[in-house]
């Protein structure tokens, strides 16, 4: 009976260790299409390996691997993430290099919402919640915030704001409808057009560039290399560009 | 860094959290009280569905809770949709939102608790109080809530406890929007994800240590021999 349960919880468990060549990639999430078509390209030039992605805001990802998660390569939304986790010494410095830029844009749904077109739009009185990102953890949060620094408008807004997990989530909140605008990457709103419509590109804040490195404590890294590697490369350029990430 | 933690320490959290729990309770009170009593004395058709739908919360993962009051009550939803337009008023985003959800994941603690305390308590006494020309009202209210309230009593502290853990519906339906709708559940999630974890730590150790305060109240009335 001990046996019988002792090998039944290796059979569950024995997926977890089985593929030497699997390449965890946490990765920003703005990037989860991207990368999603990016997966067979890669696989496929490289026989026997694997990759796993795993998609979250930048400063999430930064803490799982500072939690010791078991994670190859780290590709962040900004710079400041990235900046984090070189000084804790979580990524190996020489391998990071710059793969995309991206810009931040708001949105409001597409139908039944007040007119929003400039940023002085959302002071008004019927635009009664935003979506943003979380300051802390959350790379378009902080674009957020500097550009509404910028105008001066971030103090008197806080009422107004909900803040999201990551970029996917207050894209959400914006296409069903629940805020009546919100602050994201052009790609992401690129993705929902027909339910999400852009107002206008925000300036205003740092330029949205995605640093990519291995991580410190990879197992894979020679593999890890390959990967950054082929970010840099025209195949996986010409993905990003179609998704409209643009050249870094 | 303890000084600084204590001066960055936000009491809204855990005060909204409070709250939330003690309005939801006292709304599942009410509705488990009657369920209870519906379910423990009657024979109505389809009882025994009712009472599974009604238990579904505790079993339920919470983002199909959280999935379900967004489709029912959601901006774009018939009753969402109405309540706006009439009444300018959304749960979404709202502190109310996060009261839905803890009273929905509360209800099947006070539910059992009152339905098998109902089923305990002596008929002979309700008929010897009709018998004393008290009204169906005042024979519940002066006999049989009395006879039944430790067994109601102990799941209603079950529930304010699990009231103050909801996390997963609340945060889809709520948000985490601090001094508005950011629970002690959402603050500690949010602390874990920005890396505070001196804050995370704390709260936590306060919400279970007023957990544990509840739950050692609950057990002893369900200890209590049923008079």
């Amino acid at each position: 009976m001990k046996q019988r349960l002792l090998l039944s919880l290796a059979l569950v468990t024995l997926p977890l260790f089985a593929s030497a060549q699997q390449l965890t990639v946490s990765a920003a999430a703005s990037l989860t299409d991207a990368f999603k078509e990016m997966a067979p390209r890669f696989e496929a030039a490289r026989p026997g390996a694997t990759l796993r992605f795993n998609f979250a805001a930048s400063g999430v990802l930064l803490q799982q691997i500072a939690q010791g998660a078991p994670v190859d390569v780290f590709a962040s939304a900004d710079q400041e993430t990235m900046n984090r986790g070189v000084d804790q010494k979580l990524v190996a410095t020489h391998t990071r290099r710059d793969f995309a830029a991206n810009s931040l844009v708001l949105v409001t749904p597409a139908q039944g919402a007040p007119a929003v077109a400039t940023l002085a739009d959302l002071d008004k009185a019927d635009v009664k919640r935003i979506a943003v990102g979380k300051v802390a953890s959350v790379p378009v949060g902080r674009y957020t915030q500097q550009a509404l620094e910028a105008t001066r408008q971030w103090a008197p807004l806080q009422p107004k704001l909900v803040f999201a997990d990551n970029v996917r989530q207050v894209l959400d909140y914006v296409s069903r409808g629940e805020v009546e605008a919100g602050f994201v990457y052009r790609t992401d709103a690129e993705l929902l057009k027909d339910k999400v419509r852009i107002a206008m590109t925000v300036g205003g804040h740092a330029p949205v560039t995605y640093p990519v490195a291995v991580v410190a404590d990879s197992r894979q890294a020679a593999l890890a290399k390959d990967f950054v590697a082929f970010l840099g490369g025209a195949e996986a350029q010409a993905i990003l560009a179609k998704y409209g990430f643009g050249k870094p | 860094m303890p000084s600084e933690l204590w001066t960055q320490f936000d009491a809204a959290p855990l005060a909204l959290t409070l709250r939330v729990a003690t309005v939801a309770t006292l709304l599942a009170l009410v509705l488990g009280i009657a369920l209870g009593w519906v379910f423990a004395r009657t024979r109505l058709p389809g009882r025994g569905v009712l009472e599974a739908v009604c238990m579904l919360p505790l079993v339920l993962p919470p983002t199909v809770l959280g999935y379900g009051i967004l489709v029912l009550m959601g901006r774009r939803s018939a009753l969402g949709g109405w309540l706006r337009e009439h009444f300018d008023y959304t749960v979404i985003f709202n502190w109310h939102g996060a009261v839905i959800a803890s009273t929905l994941v509360a209800l099947p603690l006070v539910l059992k608790g009152a339905s098998s305390a109902f089923a305990q308590v002596d008929r002979n006494l309700e008929a010897a109080a009709r018998t004393l020309r008290q009204s169906r009202w005042s024979s519940f209210v002066r006999v049989t809530l009395p006879l039944a309230w430790p067994g109601i009593l102990a799941g209603t502290l079950l529930a304010f406890a699990r009231a103050m853990g909801e996390f997963g519906a609340s945060l889809m339906v709520a948000g985490s929007i601090p001094g508005q709708t950011q629970t002690a559940s959402m603050a500690i999630y949010d602390a874990v994800q920005a890396g505070r974890d001196d804050l995370a730590l704390l709260l936590a150790l306060i919400v279970s240590a007023v957990s544990v305060a509840v739950l050692v109240l609950s057990n002893r009335y369900l200890q209590r021999p049923t008079p």
